[in-house]
């Protein structure tokens, strides 16, 4: 039991009238780098800012370190959150960022000083303690961000898209630092994001909310290639995704699959309620399905066709060695067995 | 080209429109002779310097500075926590309770300064002095509200959760992480208020009272009995303070970006 650091228990947040999350129940492991992923509006946030205690639940418990936070106000509760945009303090200097909270808690002046050249030496910062936030770039931001909440030694700290605000390069590099952060000091780590590929790179576990509900639970490599449902498989990048209709008794070694732009056939039965396919996943050239190339994107690896059919488009990813197929062409296309992802409704 | 030169003189003009009395003020209590006129009568500056034994002058002088200053720091202390509700809640009727704070600045100062009188003074009893005050704060807080308003606006509204988060109550979350970035703001508020208020004349010309009156007041009754050019060079060594407080403003605060 003591290795669970946040615990929600029926937890139901509402704005309003506006149930955002409605029974929400998730143990957070003590030490975890756990993502809450999900599309905007999923309740990823909300749930983030019940636990810092910046939103009151209407129904529900949180649990801290085993203790029943649900009525403690955000400033007794030691979480620590690091925004989306940062908010340092911008009349304060680097150091005096990082020395607020601890400045609040009256902490002697020496230790403020020990823990703050610290703390701005595990991210990297300490020559540039001089300086305004306006005077930093928004890398050295968010890491002076992360430090000002890590010096206050949080039970918990939440990151609200930690990575959004970066440019490609920078942000390989903290999500690199996130994880070193992690491991150094061991604190349990939460983060919000939009961004699958920023949750499957960095996290121990991913949470896939919708709708303010838990979509799936797992590993990054269990959801990548285990998605449980339509929703997870279209979020994970299963672009091509259809219902399977029921095999008739004439033709058991077959079925029809269908999506809203119409049907295809496939030469081998299914046992599922859908089946998806990555872009990766289908075979152009060669199989039993013919369409228009609609478009071809060249994307460095490979080349990013999508393709008319009589089910709508078909996005194919094929390995840019292949010698193209122009924009017009009618080409043959395979959804192999092998490549698909095979839903099946949970009860 | 004659596009430019026709503008050029559009703009001569105005601004000698604008500034030109300033500078009749300026040179009419430069004058030798003893009555206000321009040109002025030879040269002196004898006027300027008599302003300062006229006994009723020190006196209004003082009201009008006390007034200015505490009129001022009353409607800061009453329309920074208007800002800030106006800003950070949405609040029922926030718009009207935004118009009715701005009334002053629109309602002629006339009708202020006469109901005040008609329903504060006359009925209520209330001396003169604090008729004043309540007048000037009135007319300040809606510069005070509109200045710190635009402040607050720039400012971003999550570092004030971050400082909650990082152990500070509601209160020194706006002392610690606010205030000491609306500052320049407040000052500037200041700086407006306390001007509009000691320039401020409609209103106070209905609340004043045997001795007590601000210096605009004062120096209007000074002219109809005394036609001299003191009151000329008043008036210019008041537009020097005026224009010296906000150039200091401008200065160090960049005031123009909150007015």
């Amino acid at each position: 039991m003591s290795d669970i650091a946040v615990s929600l228990k029926d937890l139901t947040l509402a704005y309003g009238d506006t149930v955002a999350v409605p029974d929400l129940n998730l143990d957070i492991h003590r030490g975890e780098l756990i993502a809450l992923l999900g599309p905007s509006g999923c309740g990823k946030t909300t749930t983030m800012r019940a636990i810092a205690g910046l939103m009151t639940p209407t129904a529900g418990q949180i649990l801290i370190d085993n203790t029943d936070v649900t009525r403690v106000p955000p400033n007794k509760r030691e979480v620590g959150l690091v925004f989306q945009s940062y908010a340092l303090f911008p009349h304060l200097s680097g150091f005096e960022n990082v020395a607020f909270g601890l400045r609040v808690r009256k902490t002697p002046e020496a230790e403020i000083t020990r823990r703050v050249e610290a703390g701005l030496q595990l991210v990297g910062m300490a020559h540039l303690a001089d300086r305004k936030p306006a005077e930093l770039s928004g890398g050295q931001q968010q890491r002076l961000s992360l430090a000002r909440s890590l010096v206050m030694k949080p039970k918990v700290l939440l990151l609200d898209e930690p990575l959004s605000n970066l440019d490609a390069r920078l942000r390989l590099e903290m999500r690199t630092e996130l994880q070193r952060l992690q491991r150094q000091t061991g604190i349990t780590m939460v983060f919000v994001t939009h961004d699958q590929s920023e949750a499957l790179a960095l996290s121990d576990r991913i949470v896939l909310m919708k709708d303010g509900r838990i979509e799936q639970i797992g590993s990054p490599e269990s959801l990548y290639n285990q998605p449980q449902s339509v929703f997870a498989a279209d979020f994970v990048g299963y672009e091509n995704i259809f219902a399977v209709l029921p095999s008739t008794t004439a033709t058991p070694d077959r079925c029809t699959i269908k999506n809203p732009h119409g049907q295809l056939q496939l030469d081998y039965p299914v046992a599922a309620d859908h089946i998806a396919w990555r872009p990766t996943g289908v075979v152009i050239g060669s199989g039993g399905h013919h369409g228009t190339v609609a478009a071809v994107a060249f994307a460095g690896q490979q080349r990013e066709y999508v393709i008319d059919t009589d089910a709508g488009v078909i996005k194919a990813d094929i390995d840019a060695s292949v010698t193209p197929v122009a924009v017009g062409d009618t080409i043959r296309f395979d959804l192999p067995l092998s490549s698909a992802r095979l839903i099946t409704a949970q009860p | 080209m004659s596009q430019t030169w026709a503008s050029r003189v559009i703009l001569s003009l105005t601004l000698l429109f604008l500034i030109g009395p300033f500078f009749i003020i300026i040179f009419a209590g430069l004058s030798a002779g003893s009555t206000l006129s321009f040109p002025p009568d030879g040269l002196s500056l004898k006027w300027y310097l008599a302003v300062f034994s006229v006994e009723s002058f020190r006196q209004s002088f003082m009201l009008s500075m006390l007034l200015a200053v505490f009129g001022t720091l009353t409607a800061l202390l009453l329309g920074v926590p208007a800002a800030y509700a106006i800003c950070r809640y949405k609040i029922p009727g926030a718009e009207t309770i935004k118009l009715i704070v701005a009334a002053p600045i629109i309602v002629p100062g006339i009708i202020v300064g006469l109901a005040l009188l008609r329903y504060l003074v006359v009925p209520l009893n209330f001396t003169v002095t604090l008729a004043l005050f309540l007048a000037h704060t009135a007319l300040v807080l809606p510069y005070a509200v509109r200045v710190v308003t635009a402040t607050l606006e720039n400012l971003r509204t999550d570092i004030e959760e971050a400082a909650i988060l990082l152990g500070c109550t509601r209160l020194q979350a706006f002392t610690k992480a606010v205030l000491p970035n609306i500052k320049s703001g407040i000052l500037a508020a200041f700086i407006l208020g306390f001007v509009t208020s000691f320039n401020q004349v409609p209103v106070s010309l209905f609340l004043s009272g045997p001795g007590v009156r601000t210096l605009p007041i004062d120096m209007l009754a000074y002219m109809e009995i005394t036609y001299d050019p003191s009151v000329a060079a008043l008036s210019a060594l008041l537009a020097f303070l005026s224009i010296a407080i906000v150039f200091i403003a401008e200065k160090t605060l960049g005031f123009s970006r909150y007015v």
